[in-house]
């Protein structure tokens, strides 16, 4: 299939014709507390129990309630569901719901043409409009000319829907999002049961809520179907998927699930210290509810303190964890280089987002990676990796944390705020087919010599926990002698243990698969490399490059140090590289220093991330200029 | 792990290193006397974890033959916590300094307190950065000369006593390290206290700042410049006892000093360190030189929570009502659905 398929909305008659499409993109569009978020992902779930494949893309300002109805408030959900192989959120939208003026005008450009805008006319107000900027009602005039238009009072009919339930007027109004969803259920045929059953679990407290936003669900879907308002219902069929038991997963839930099941197999205690901050604050709210895992949870009083308190975990034996974004990581810095010197166990996740100083807290980048990577006074280095989907969240989370105590170091596992927040379809892995992870443990006084003696594969130190008994030892940040671990101020034991402790990094690689193309074969004319939450964009790019006949590979990076051994030899298969990164260059300049390859780069960064056709453009432009 | 320990030796908690502080340093005795403390406890060595931030009293657990973990400026309770958080069991000991515990690390300082992680934190307060070589500190006087200060200090000090008591703090005491017996005392407390202890220890650093305490410390002065106090008992100093602390003013009663025989000892201030509020604590805080004697021993001690074990309770008690978690129900979710 070529391109960007977008259906024709356009209302042409009254007739109820279904229609069997291949994909669909929709855009729920509102003020932040029209609970938009709320709705795209019960949307999202609901295409996934019916088997659908789907990418998400959520998108909301820092502010929790700028001014309603301001163009600063705006918060926004983007669905793109298919019966066939979905990768990502898609460009544009083919249905945009837009709740008030404001969403309108913010979203309206993205819109595909032809698309279905989707109104609440009641919102269009005199002063709603002013807030938006629009000096006229663009419903009323030329301003919607090409999209199929559908206005519906939907705060009126949800309070009608809502009367007997004895709601607040405030409270009844608040419903309007679920008569919305009800809407979208219709012209899009999907089941709202799977919704009226999350409804009574999430308001299992306020019965008189599940029943009035049951009731909102169901006036939008009777509504639809009364007033014909959509002439025609369009079907997604069920995608083609391994077959097995299937879940739908945000980010922040698979890190979640990624680090408890990693305590499990390891058999240590989690402990999950982190300070609030976004986009990563969603990870401790997971974790601080599974306490019948054992899981340790602790809201620290800062950054600092919370790499501190899981490195100090650490030493005791357990598995340290934290998430974090840019800010503070930069706080983190000063532990992560204790960590590398103490040579513990810690597990890092940077949550990216734009940067720098507070930048754009709810908006994706890539720019941390040489942070990551670098972002350490002295000799420092530690493995970087990377999630590249939301449900990789889970295996890479599992991966940093088999390294981080098979190595005895500091991990850091970079994902974004996309990522934290986007949610796909999910296979459910068998926890029994998940091999245990190991650690140096030594509990033995007749075989140690010191907490620097190291394992002959791994280099790694032996972890002897406090309360063994005869092994009584100091460990910390000054520099330590070889094997002994005293402190050492010796020019010669410095170097050897500069030189020790990158070697062990180095030897990481054995954890690291090889890289391989995702699209494409070697010696195609062109290359892609990406990374992170560009997966999904970039390898949808490369398809339909390729549709047109485009020699075009394409690579993704989970490792980003060590990196896979088989790299520099793979990246000199092909006569040109482009490098595409939600930052200036990183990875290419990380790249072009380990093996000297020269690569062209896709670069943006504007809170947001690839659309498939800036990077399919950036292929033709690459291929255009060949030599 | 509550096994019996065996009859230890202090020297049994000296470890192989050479001492390396400078020759005269208060630091020599607070040593030996935490070797010794250790050695009385009845808790097996292996228990001991001694973690520092960094300066010189956070040398102290490389000379310690328990585990140690000398970390980062400022950070060690932080650290601790983590530790304490996991390992309730342990007991786990912070060694740090005025600069470190409240200049660069005094928001971990406050924290560690007010949750109550059961830790004992050892203050060596010398009013002076050591390791820096001789930059006054946040206990250092108002007008005090040092490389960084040449034309005297313009900062107020901080009270490291009323700072902790001010975080909520359960144990607050303070001692001097020439003071060995009544060093050795407090220490002893604080071992028993269930939660976080706070011990400031006036210590001398003969290098950059020496004699600081000597007009309270000094042999000659001492008894009328300190006054030693002891839950239950008046306050009572002076060579013979004769001099002792009465409350006296309105509307806020204030700390002075009277002779005994003048106003019977019936009169004196009765210590209390058991009061659920801290005000009498504070007020003894706040009892500064030369006015009055500077008191000495156990402020505050009260029964609060440890934090650790509310948590380990949170934890119990999520596993008693939904059972030990199942990962494969985890990791399924609430809503899945079967691709044939």
């Amino acid at each position: 299939m070529g391109g960007v398929t977008h259906l024709d909305l356009r209302p042409v008659g009254t007739g109820r014709e279904r229609q069997t499409v291949a994909r669909a993109v929709i855009r729920f569009a509102g003020d932040s507390g029209d609970g938009m978020q709320v709705t795209g992902n019960r949307f999202a779930a609901t295409a996934a129990v019916q088997g659908a494949d789907l990418a998400t893309l959520p998108d909301f300002p820092a502010e929790i309630r700028a001014p309603a109805g301001t163009l600063a408030g705006v918060s926004s959900f983007q669905i793109q569901f298919g019966g066939e192989e979905i990768l990502t959120p898609g460009d544009r939208p083919d249905c945009l719901v837009a709740m008030n003026p404001a969403a309108l005008k913010v979203h309206l450009p993205a819109v595909a043409p032809g698309g279905l805008v989707l109104v609440d006319d009641e919102a269009f107000a005199e002063t709603h409009l002013r807030r938006a900027g629009y000096a006229a009602n663009p419903l009323a005039d030329d301003s919607l000319q090409g999209y199929g238009v559908v206005a519906v009072p939907m705060r009126r009919l949800t309070k009608e829907a809502v009367a007997d339930c004895g709601l607040t007027n405030r409270e009844a109004a608040r419903c309007k999002n679920f008569f919305a969803l009800g809407l979208v259920y219709w012209l899009f045929d999907r089941d709202p049961e799977p919704t009226r059953r999350w409804l009574e679990r999430k308001f299992a407290a306020r019965p008189e809520l599940a029943q009035a936003n049951r009731l909102a669900l169901a006036a939008g879907l009777h509504v639809a179907e009364a007033l014909e308002l959509f002439p025609v219902v369009y079907r997604v069929g069920p995608a083609p998927a391994p077959p097995g038991r299937y879940r739908q997963i945000t980010g922040a839930d698979a890190l979640a699930l990624g680090l408890i099941t990693a305590a499990a197999k390891a058999g240590r205690t989690l402990c999950y210290a982190s300070y609030p901050i976004t986009p990563a604050s969603d990870l401790l709210h997971r974790l601080a509810r599974y306490k019948n895992f054992g899981v340790v949870t602790f809201q620290a009083e800062d950054e600092i303190a919370a790499a501190g308190a899981a490195v100090g975990a650490a030493f005791g034996g357990a598995l340290g964890a934290c998430a974090t974004s840019g800010p503070g990581l930069d706080l983190k810095s000063e532990t992560l280089g204790l960590a590398v010197m103490a040579e513990l166990p810690l597990v890092v996740i940077d949550a990216q987002r734009g940067g720098p100083s507070t930048g754009l807290p709810t908006k994706p980048e890539q720019s941390d990676l040489l942070h990551a990577l670098f972002g350490r006074h002295g000799e420092a280095p530690l493995p970087v990796l990377a999630a590249a989907t939301p449900g990789d969240g889970f295996a890479m989370a599992i991966a940093a944390c088999r390294i981080a105590l098979r190595y005895m170091t500091p991990v850091i596992l970079l994902t974004d705020a996309t990522l934290m927040n986007g949610a796909e379809p999910w296979p459910i892995p068998d926890p029994a087919a998940i091999p245990a992870l190991d650690a140096p443990l030594h509990t033995d006084p007749a075989t140690f010599l010191g907490p620097y003696q190291r394992d002959r594969s791994t280099l790694a130190r032996p972890w002897v926990v406090p309360g063994t008994p005869a092994l009584e030892h100091r460990i910390g940040g000054l520099e330590k002698e070889d094997v002994t671990g005293q402190v050492s101020y010796d020019p010669e034991n410095h170097q050897r243990m500069v030189e020790l402790r990158a070697e062990k990094v180095a030897r990481v690689v054995a954890e690291v698969p090889p890289a391989r193309l995702e699209e494409g074969a070697e010696g195609d004319d062109l290359l892609v490399v990406g990374w992170g939450s560009t997966l999904g964009t970039i390898t949808e790019a490369a398809r339909q490059a390729r549709r047109r006949g485009r020699r075009v590979a394409s690579l993704h990076l989970r490792y980003l140090h060590p990196l896979p051994a088989n790299l520099g030899p793979l990246l000199g298969r092909f006569p040109r590289l482009l490098v595409a990164e939600l930052n200036t260059g990183q990875l290419r300049w990380w790249l072009r220093a380990r093996y000297g390859v020269e690569a062209r780069g896709l670069n943006k960064v504007q809170g947001r991330p690839f659309q498939v056709a800036e990077v399919v453009a950036a292929i033709e432009r690459e291929l255009e200029a060949a030599p | 792990m509550t096994t019996a320990a065996p009859p230890y030796r202090p020297r049994d908690f000296a470890s192989d290193q050479q001492v390396r502080w400078c020759p005269g340093c208060g630091d020599y005795a607070i040593l030996h006397v935490v070797q010794s403390v250790f050695a009385s406890l009845g808790i097996p060595r292996e228990q001991f974890v001694v973690v520092s931030g960094i300066g010189c009293a956070s040398r102290l657990p490389y000379y310690l033959e328990t585990y140690g973990f000398h970390t980062l400026h400022g950070r060690a309770p932080a650290i601790a916590t983590g530790l304490a958080l996991t390992r309730p069991e342990l007991s786990v000991w912070i060694v740090t300094g005025d600069g470190d515990a409240l200049s660069i690390g005094g928001n971990h300082l406050i924290h560690c307190l007010r949750r109550n992680v059961g830790v004992k934190i050892l203050l060596f307060n010398n009013q002076v950065y050591g390791l820096t070589k001789g930059q006054y500190s946040p206990t250092s006087p108002r007008g005090m000369v040092s490389g960084s200060t040449p034309f005297g200090s313009v900062d107020a000090p901080l009270d490291p006593l009323r700072l902790a008591l001010g975080a909520g703090a359960t144990f607050v005491a303070r001692t001097v390290d020439v003071l060995t017996r009544h060093l050795e005392e407090v220490l002893r407390a604080a071992a028993t206290h269930r939660g976080a202890a706070f011990v400031e220890i006036y210590q001398n650093c003969n290098i950059f700042n020496d004699g600081a305490f000597d007009p309270l410390a000094g042999r000659d002065v001492r008894h009328d410049a300190l006054v030693e106090l002891h839950h239950g008992a008046p306050l009572r100093f002076g060579k013979d006892l004769d001099k002792g602390i009465v409350l006296t003013g309105a509307p806020l009663p204030a700390p002075v000093v009277a002779t005994v025989a003048e106003v019977g000892e019936a009169a004196l201030l009765v210590h209390d360190a058991h009061r659920d509020d801290a005000t009498l604590a504070f007020l003894l805080a706040g009892m500064a030189a030369p006015a009055l004697p500077v008191p000495i021993g156990i402020f505050r001690q009260v029964e609060r929570p440890r934090f650790e074990e509310g948590v380990a309770e949170q934890i119990s008690a999520a596993i008693r009502r939904q059972g030990p978690g199942d990962l494969a129900a985890l990791l399924a979710g609430p809503e899945t659905w079967e691709v044939e």
